[in-house]
């Protein structure tokens, strides 16, 4: 492993950790807003089934929820773009 | 059969485009600006059009369209944030989501084919006129030391909860909130060309390589690209509305003190 390591050039041996960053960065970064979302929209549709008459109110609160969670995931897809090589 | 060379082009690549007129200079056209300008163009003449049509009953055309589209937005985004006093932001609204919707509508068009909204120029200045809006909005209802106060100190928070939940309200108000409303918009519209592209060249490369690629595109890169294109028309026409609605919600919470 460590020889390995001494011969490949120091910019490549960046270059590899930060595909890694890279790809980490966003595997994880969607971890929690999956579950977020899923929490969200799980409850705006049993709110949605005990009470149809408010329907509208409920999917555009959802609506909002969606975007405030999945904000974060987003944040994780930029930080995998700017840390692309 | 070499399937898992697939030749991706660099991320580069697929955003910036080459300018066509006036290039180097500060008014360089190229394929986002003229996506741009020409969404500006169909936003007013879709309402020009409208407005001309003599009044009827029963809207045709044109004014069918513009007319839902100002019902939807009075209805679902308006009412259901900043009730009648929001009627005055109806117009802003209404231009914007239009605006905001021709610009990433334009990824599933044939022969266009790439959101103008994946560039984070417009994104981030309409964030930044939204992030204008409503502190004036909040100075001119509140009068500016009640504005910051109501957006600074919450109420129905216990005293010396305060030290922590004061800079973190200062940071997500005022600093944190143009910036997501931003790269919400971008960032979707930037993941779903990606997606698009992504499946678009899994199916060429898959096609051209013949025999069993020619089958996986037949049956599964190829009706994923489709079922990929309807999921990105719904997703420019929801990331239009989320940022209408966040903006809506955004000027209400500084036009009414919370209580």
């Amino acid at each position: 492993m460590f020889n390995l390591l001494a011969q490949t050039a120091s910019g490549e041996f960046l270059e590899g950790l930060r595909a890694i960053g890279a790809g980490l960065a966003y595997g994880l970064a969607a971890i929690g807003p999956g579950i977020g979302i899923g929490l969200v929209v799980g409850n705006a549709i049993s709110a949605m089934a005990r009470q149809p008459e408010s329907a509208g109110m409920v999917r555009t609160t959802m609506f909002l929820g969606i975007a405030f969670t999945e904000a974060l995931a987003l944040i994780g897809f930029v930080v995998f773009i700017l840390l692309q090589p | 059969m070499n399937l898992l060379a697939v030749d991706f082009p660099p991320v580069n690549q697929l955003f910036d485009w080459p300018s066509i007129w006036f290039e180097g200079s500060l008014f360089a056209v190229n394929k986002t600006v003229l996506i741009y300008l020409s969404s500006v163009v169909v936003t007013m003449v879709l309402f020009v059009l409208a407005g001309r049509q003599n009044e009827t009953l029963v809207p045709r055309g044109v004014a069918h369209v513009a007319e839902s589209g100002v019902n939807f937005i009075e209805e679902s985004v308006v009412m259901q944030t900043m009730g009648p006093d929001g009627k005055k932001f109806m117009p802003f609204l209404t231009s914007m989501f239009f605006f905001i919707l021709f610009a990433n509508i334009t990824e599933v068009i044939p022969f266009i084919q790439f959101p103008a909204n994946s560039r984070m120029a417009t994104p981030i200045t309409l964030a930044l006129l939204v992030w204008v809006i409503y502190n004036v909005v909040g100075v001119r209802s509140q009068g500016f030391f009640g504005y910051l106060k109501n957006s600074l100190f919450p109420p129905g928070v216990p005293k010396f909860l305060y030290l922590i939940v004061t800079p973190i309200e200062l940071v997500s108000t005022f600093v944190v909130r143009p910036f997501s409303l931003a790269v919400r918009l971008w960032a979707n519209m930037v993941a779903g060309h990606l997606l698009l592209v992504t499946f678009a060249v899994l199916s060429a490369t898959m096609w051209a390589a013949g025999g069993l690629g020619f089958g996986g595109a037949l049956f599964l890169s190829f009706p994923m690209l489709i079922l990929m294109t309807g999921f990105e028309i719904l997703v420019s026409v929801l990331q239009a509305f989320i940022f209408t609605i966040l903006t809506a919600v955004y000027i209400a919470g500084s036009m009414h003190a919370e209580h």
